[in-house]
């Protein structure tokens, strides 16, 4: 890869953006997390297993899992309506699908596990940042997981395969394409294309966006281990 | 999606075994699609239509161009809108109301197909930059829903388009003048989208039917143009790994080919 590539922060193309995680930052929550990767702020909070209303939704033999992707009002350039848009509709799905495949679901029949998600500002790869801040939240609030979803995405700028866009490379960008992964399990449970990629650029793009989940994944296990060792050694 | 068709054990084991074995419960092999099935210009008051049936899946798209603003970003454009219904008539799984996750993300991963190979050349459907310029709804209706919609639908889009006739236009001192003759809407790429389904163990199949849908649990679409690009991908439910997602590109751009040719035979381009 070429090095001589700088980009408009001045990142090389394979280097993500600063990252800062935190968990349990909501009191009312089961569980939550606060997730930045540059300017990108997302806030999460999981609610459950609980009883889910209306009862007919339910599944008599697993949890169900409801998300909403959300963007507040100030988080972009221009006002967003609080109405939700066909983008966030798509996004709380794909998001769903991305975390659910995590979660032993089977293990609460009958319930639901509500994730809130709400973006406080949006500099790029929100989606991304959300699903990294999911599982943080969902790991949060004790639920027992297969692994720890990661998330970035990667995309085409300026003929360049590059690692975590912000705003600004994303709307010029030939394409992007966020993934996410199952690091432990070595499955991906989220992969979108948007824009135009031969095969080879592809292929270079999922090994690059690989390799970018692999080290979110080890920050998102730093958070974990910090919080959670704190709280043991007051025990002792 | 809420399913009210049930897949009973017997069938959803038979089938993977029989997978496993590189056949389908339906005996079709793995990369084949059931009978698709072309009408244009079914619906006279649009500007351009297309029904296409997969087997028993069936999609109606109509185009209708109006005059409109731009976006505030792109003055000098036309605009393409795609949405889709999924009826009420079409399943006992879809519900009346305002379009659902599942219909939004079907018109949307058949937009971001057109959108980003700029399959409809917008710069010759402005008008007047920044004021007017002619606005293309692609409204997509499954009409009966028997598996793979997402194909269906994007195979109706693009022929809908390549139907569409619309008056002859020139721009006279910043007016619009309409001519007598008819023209078709500038189109420059023939997008498709290929979906796949897979069971834990099993090879790729394309074009899943609601059985295997319901029953193999990992799914992807991946769009790609004439010229072989993949111009986008979305996962559906489940999960693969790498080397599955590069095959199920390898297999989609071997299978692209036979949807293109009947996208230029009925969309009546001369190949190109």
């Amino acid at each position: 890869m070429s090095t001589e590539f700088v980009r408009v922060d001045g990142r090389l193309p394979n280097q993500l953006r600063p990252i800062k995680m935190a968990v349990g930052v909501l009191d009312r929550a089961d569980g939550s997390a606060y997730v930045e990767q540059g300017n990108t702020k997302v806030l999460v909070a999981v609610y459950g297993p609980r009883e889910l209303h209306p009862k007919h939704q339910a599944s008599p033999d697993s949890a169900i899992v409801r998300c909403r992707y959300h963007m507040a009002p100030f988080s972009t350039k221009e006002r967003k309506t609080p109405v939700p848009s066909r983008r966030e509709v798509e996004l709380s799905k794909v998001i769903r699908d991305a975390l659910s495949q995590a979660i032993f679901l089977e293990n609460f029949p009958r319930t639901s596990i509500d994730i809130f998600i709400e973006v406080l500002e949006a500099d790029g790869g929100t989606r991304c940042a959300s699903i990294n801040a999911c599982s943080l939240a969902l790991a949060n609030a004790g639920i027992p997981l297969r692994d720890l979803v990661s998330s970035v995405a990667v995309g085409k700028y300026k003929g360049q395969i590059i690692l975590d866009l912000n705003d600004e490379e994303d709307e010029n960008a030939e394409a992007d394409m966020p993934v996410a992964i199952m690091p432990n399990i070595n499955k991906i449970t989220l992969l979108q294309v948007n824009g135009v990629l031969t095969e080879d650029e592809f292929k270079q793009a999922l090994d690059l966006a690989i390799k970018g989940c692999m080290e979110i994944n080890r920050i998102q296990r730093e958070t974990l281990r910090s919080v959670y060792s704190a709280i043991k050694g007051e025990e002792e | 999606m809420k399913t009210f068709k049930v897949v009973s054990q017997l069938v959803r084991s038979r089938m993977v075994d029989l997978l496993k074995k590189n056949s389908r419960i339906d005996g079709r092999g793995l990369l084949d699609y059931r009978e698709i099935k072309v009408e244009k210009g079914f619906i006279t008051r649009a500007a351009g239509s297309a029904q296409v049936s997969i087997g028993s899946t069936k999609v109606l798209a109509g185009v209708k161009v109006e005059l409109g603003e731009p976006f505030p970003d792109m003055p000098d454009k036309g605009v393409l809108t795609v949405n889709a219904e999924l009826v009420p008539l079409a399943s006992p799984a879809f519900e009346p109301g305002p379009p659902d996750e599942n219909a939004v993300e079907l018109a949307r991963i058949v937009d971001r197909a057109l959108r980003e190979t700029e399959t409809v050349d917008l710069k010759k459907l402005c008008i007047k930059p920044g004021k007017k310029v002619f606005v293309v709804f692609v409204d997509i209706y499954v009409l009966d829903y028997d598996g793979n919609f997402i194909d269906a639908s994007s195979l109706a889009s693009i022929i809908a388009l390549l139907n569409t006739r619309i008056r002859k236009f020139r721009i006279e001192e910043g007016e619009l003048k309409y001519e007598d003759e008819y023209m078709p809407l500038p189109i420059k790429h023939t997008p498709v989208t290929i979906t796949l389904a897979k069971s834990e163990d099993g090879p790729f199949i394309v074009d899943p039917n609601l059985e295997e849908e319901l029953s193999l649990g990992n799914r992807i679409s991946i769009s790609i143009d004439e010229l072989g690009r993949i111009c986008g991908v979305q996962k559906l439910e489940g999960t693969l790994t790498v080397d599955e997602i590069f095959k199920a590109v390898s297999v989609a751009k071997t299978v692209a080919p036979k949807l293109i040719d009947i996208v230029v035979r009925e969309g009546g381009l001369s190949v190109q």
